[in-house]
């Protein structure tokens, strides 16, 4: 990879790296390896996986890909909340948030570059 | 119902005129960059959608549930994924759908 995203913002607790890679870049990557396909197809089958998986979880799916890992949704119960402006007390109902369960092949890869820092 | 490989690469090949082979080969392309950049140590970030990040984990005590021995859980690097705000509210739009 040659491009290096280096980001302004401050890294979470615990954040190893403070590079990414970006939509655009997976897609040029993508675009290298396939290339009998023009750019143009592969920035739509990107943006085409990206709708379903979205689409797949906002129906209420659980998204499978083995070796990479899955997506389903978790339920967050309705709680007491507060108006930080206000102070006011409100309810707040419960709601589903999307939640990914690394796969086998995925954990032991990015771990093993652990071992090799 | 699962989303799987196999019918993401039929709605390529049904939406985009890809040949079967060409769409299946692409998907399953797009999950192995993912996973090559997170093995690189880049952090992901696909907008609207979500970031795939990477954590170490400090080692911390731990015991098999099944023996009650108590063993370290060693220094581990980790993936977390946090969705992004376009997929937090469509998912959360589902959930008012289902009350």
């Amino acid at each position: 990879m040659t491009t290096i995203v280096l980001y302004g913002e401050i890294p979470m607790s615990g954040e190893v790296v403070s590079r990414s890679m970006m939509k655009s870049e997976l897609i040029e990557l993508m675009a290298r390896k396939q290339n009998h396909l023009a750019y143009k197809d592969v920035e739509l089958a990107v943006k085409s996986l990206l709708e379903q998986m979205s689409e797949a979880l906002a129906t209420g799916d659980r998204i499978e890909i083995r070796g990479f890992g899955s997506f389903s949704l978790h339920f967050r119960p309705p709680r007491a909340g507060r108006n930080p402006k206000t102070g006011d007390a409100v309810s707040l109902p419960g709601k589903y948030v999307p939640h990914f369960k690394p796969g086998k092949e995925l954990r032991e890869r990015v771990n093993e570059t652990l071992k090799n820092t | 119902m699962a989303l799987t490989k196999a019918d993401m690469a039929e709605r390529l090949f049904d939406e985009l005129g890809l040949n079967k082979r060409e769409a299946k080969e692409l998907v399953e392309l797009f999950f192995e960059e993912v996973r090559e950049a997170l093995e690189d140590t880049y952090n992901v970030k696909l907008s609207g959608f979500g970031n795939f990040t990477l954590r170490d984990k400090t080692q911390r005590p731990g015991r098999n549930p099944k023996t009650g021995q108590e063993i370290p859980i060693c220094a581990r690097r980790v993936v977390t994924f946090r969705p992004g705000q376009k997929l937090k509210q469509r998912v959360e739009a589902y959930a008012g759908s289902q009350q």
